[in-house]
C-alpha cells in the first residue's frame, strides 16, 4: 500500500489563519472567538447562510476546513472513502453552558433545540460533511491536551482496513476563555509523511 | 480474531448482563413515570437507576480497592460495571496490554448545575478527566481513549477497540461507556419535542418519541477466546455520515446504508448470512423510519428486528454498547427479544420488527446506531 502524506493544513489561533505554516489572515480588533469567526467568515466568502446558525466551535471547525479543502480537489475521490477524524479537551463546554443557562430557573426556562443540538462535539463533523459532501468514517477523541498519536493511530488503521483512503484530521477546541483549530488532510499525495512526531511538529508551529 | 470476553449492563433493570436480559425476557420494562423538579418541571417518563443500591455496590468495590474518595454517580455506575464484566475473566488489569475506552456523550454533566449536594473540582466535567477518573481507580497504566461521538459513541468503541486487537496493540480492550438522565439533556430533548409522553414505541404506527434512559454498560474485547462459554467474535464494523442534516436522519438512510454496506465488506459476509438484526430503534418518526429504508435497501426486510430502547430507553453514549451485550446474550440463549412498547409496524418500509419474545438458533447479526451530526454505525458479530 502506499504510505501516508499530509499535503495541506491549516491553523485558526490568537485571531489569526494560517494555511501551511503562511499567514493568510489576521483581525487585530475582534476580542472574542464569536467575533473573529464572524471577520474570518468575512474574508473568507464561503456564502454560506448556514453558517450563521452553527454554536462557535462548529464555526471555527467550518472555517478551518474550508480554508484547508479549498486546496484540495475532493472530486478525485469518492465520498464515501473521505474520514473526518477530530478531537479536543472540553467537548462542547462553551455550548453547555449557555444551553444550561436556559434551564438553571424554571422561572426563566426557554431551552432552545437549535442550541441543544450542538451539545455534542461531532455536530462540527456534521458541518464539515454536509458543506464538503463527506460520507466516509468519523470519530471524535476528547484528550486532555493535543497529541497526534489516538488520531494518527486511528487513521493510519482505517487506511490498512480500506475502511477509508483520505482524511481530515486534527483539533478544534473551545474553552472558556481560549480557542484553537488546527486541521491537516491527509492522502497518498503530498510530502510530510503522515505520523504521529510530523505531526506534533506542524502542530506546534504556530503559537 | 476479535473474541467478545464479557460483558456488563447497569441499568433500572438491574445490574449485570444476565440479570438485564431475564428482566427483558419477562417482559420487564424499565422506563417508569418520573416526577422530580430536578429533572424537568413536568413528568417525564425515564428509566433510572436505582442509586442506593449503585452506592452499595459500588461501596464494596471501593472498600475492595482501599479507595476513599469521593466519586460521581456516572463515575461509581461505570466504576461498578467494568468492575464486574472484569471479576467474570482473568484479564489483569494492571497489564500495558489492557487498554480502556470510554464512550460518553455528556459525561458528568449534572456538575454544571447549581443543585449538586455534592460539589467536584471544575474540571471534572471534562470528559478526559471522568477517562482519568477511571483509569486511576483501577490502576490501568493506559491513558483511557475517551470517545464521544453523540449515539453511535458507543457502536463507535466497539469498533476501535476491535482494530486495536486487529493491529496487535492491545491484547484486552475493555470497551465502558455510560451516560444519565440529567436536567440538561431532558430539557435539551424536551425542547427537540422528541420524547414520548409514554414508554417508547420503536417502529409502532403511534410511536411518538423517544425515552430517555441512564445506564452504564462494559464489553471486553480479546485476542484471547473464551474457555468456558459460547465464542462470539467481532467481525467487522464501519461508520459513516449523511452529509445531510446536523438533527435529522437522511431521508433514504444513506449514512446507515454505507456503514452496513462497509461493515458487510469488512467482515467477508453475504448479507443473506445476517440472521438478526438490533436497531437503534429510538421511536422517533424519522429515525425509525430511515432506519427501515436503510434495511430495506440492503434487502433485509424479513430479517427479525428488535430495539432495546423500549426497555431500558436511549441511553445516548451507552446505547451501543448495552444493546451490543444484550446482542451478545441474544445469540448466546437463541432467544430473540420482543421489541418493547410495539404493536403495529408504522413504517413505510415493511420489515420484520419482533413483536413476541422466541427461541431461534442465531450465527450472525448486525448492530445498527445512528445519532445527531448525521453519524452512523454498523457491527457484524458472529459465532465461531
Amino acid at each position: 500500500m502506499k504510505e501516508l502524506f499530509i499535503n495541506s493544513y491549516c491553523h485558526i489561533k490568537n485571531n489569526r489563519i494560517f494555511v501551511d505554516g503562511k499567514l493568510l489572515y489576521s483581525d487585530k480588533v475582534a476580542d472574542s472567538l464569536s467575533l473573529f469567526a464572524k471577520s474570518g467568515y468575512r474574508y473568507i466568502k464561503p456564502s454560506y447562510n448556514k453558517f450563521f446558525k452553527m454554536d462557535e466551535i462548529s464555526k471555527l471547525g467550518f472555517l478551518a476546513a474550508e480554508v484547508l479543502l479549498s486546496g484540495v480537489n475532493l472530486t478525485v475521490y469518492n465520498e464515501e472513502d473521505i474520514a473526518v477524524i477530530l478531537s479536543n479537551s472540553h467537548s462542547t463546554l462553551v455550548t453547555d453552558l449557555n444551553h444550561q443557562l436556559t434551564i438553571d430557573d424554571y422561572n426563566n426556562f426557554f431551552p432552545s433545540p437549535s442550541l441543544f443540538v450542538y451539545t455534542l462535539p461531532n455536530i462540527m463533523i456534521g458541518e464539515i460533511s454536509i458543506r464538503h459532501k463527506l460520507r466516509g468514517e468519523n470519530a471524535f477523541f476528547i484528550v486532555e491536551n493535543f497529541k497526534a498519536d489516538i488520531i494518527t493511530n486511528h487513521i493510519n488503521s482505517l487506511y490498512l482496513a480500506h475502511k477509508a483512503n483520505a482524511f481530515v484530521g486534527g483539533w478544534v477546541n473551545q474553552s472558556e476563555n481560549d480557542y484553537e483549530a488546527f486541521l491537516y488532510w491527509v492522502s497518498n499525495e503530498g510530502n510530510i509523511l503522515h505520523n504521529a512526531f510530523e505531526i506534533n511538529k506542524l502542530y506546534n508551529l504556530i503559537y | 480474531m476479535v473474541y467478545f470476553r464479557s460483558d456488563n449492563i447497569i441499568s433500572s433493570l438491574g445490574f449485570g448482563t444476565e440479570e438485564n436480559f431475564f428482566s427483558m425476557v419477562s417482559g420487564e420494562v424499565g422506563i417508569k413515570t418520573i416526577v422530580d423538579q430536578k429533572y424537568y418541571p413536568k413528568a417525564f417518563p425515564a428509566s433510572m437507576i436505582d442509586e442506593e443500591r449503585l452506592n452499595k455496590e459500588f461501596q464494596i468495590i471501593a472498600d475492595q480497592y482501599s479507595n476513599n474518595n469521593s466519586y460521581t454517580k456516572l463515575e461509581k455506575m461505570i466504576i461498578v460495571s467494568v468492575n464486574d464484566a472484569l471479576s467474570l475473566t482473568d484479564i489483569e488489569i494492571h497489564s500495558s496490554r489492557t487498554a480502556i475506552i470510554l464512550s460518553t456523550t455528556k459525561g458528568n454533566i449534572n456538575l454544571v448545575s447549581n443543585e449538586n449536594e455534592e460539589t467536584f473540582e471544575p474540571e471534572r466535567i471534562l470528559l478526559w478527566k471522568l477517562g482519568d477518573i477511571i483509569q486511576d481507580f483501577f490502576g490501568n497504566p493506559n491513558k483511557v481513549i475517551v470517545v464521544s461521538n453523540a449515539c453511535i459513541s458507543g457502536a463507535l468503541a466497539i469498533n476501535i477497540a476491535a482494530m486495536y486487537i486487529e493491529s496487535e496493540q492491545f491484547d484486552n480492550v475493555i470497551v465502558t461507556g455510560g451516560d444519565l438522565v440529567t436536567r440538561f439533556v431532558v430539557s435539551g430533548f424536551m425542547s427537540f419535542m422528541s420524547l414520548s409522553p409514554t414508554a417508547c414505541k420503536p417502529f409502532d404506527k403511534n410511536r411518538d418519541g423517544l425515552s430517555l434512559g441512564e445506564a452504564a454498560g462494559t464489553v471486553i474485547l480479546s485476542k484471547h477466546k473464551n474457555m468456558h462459554r459460547q465464542n462470539i467474535i467481532f467481525k467487522g464494523g464501519a461508520t459513516a455520515n449523511d452529509a445531510n442534516h446536523i438533527s435529522g436522519p437522511s431521508r433514504k438512510g444513506d449514512g446507515s446504508y454505507i456503514a452496513i454496506k462497509k461493515a458487510i465488506f469488512q467482515s467477508n459476509i453475504k448479507p443473506e448470512q445476517i440472521d438478526h438484526i438490533s436497531s437503534h430503534g429510538t421511536a422517533t418518526p424519522y429515525n425509525d423510519e430511515m432506519e427501515s429504508i436503510s434495511i430495506d435497501r440492503h434487502h433485509l426486510e424479513s430479517v427479525p428486528v428488535n430495539s432495546i430502547k423500549g426497555y431500558l430507553g436511549h441511553t445516548l453514549g451507552a446505547a451501543g454498547i448495552i444493546e451490543t451485550v444484550i446482542l451478545l446474550e441474544e445469540m448466546r440463549q437463541n432467544i430473540l427479544l420482543k421489541t418493547a412498547g410495539f404493536e403495529e409496524l408504522g413504517i413505510s418500509h415493511p420489515i420484520n420488527i419482533i413483536n413476541h419474545t422466541f427461541n431461534m438458533e442465531i450465527n450472525t447479526c448486525l448492530k445498527m446506531a445512528s445519532g445527531f451530526g448525521g453519524s452512523n454505525a454498523a457491527l457484524i458479530i458472529s459465532k465461531v
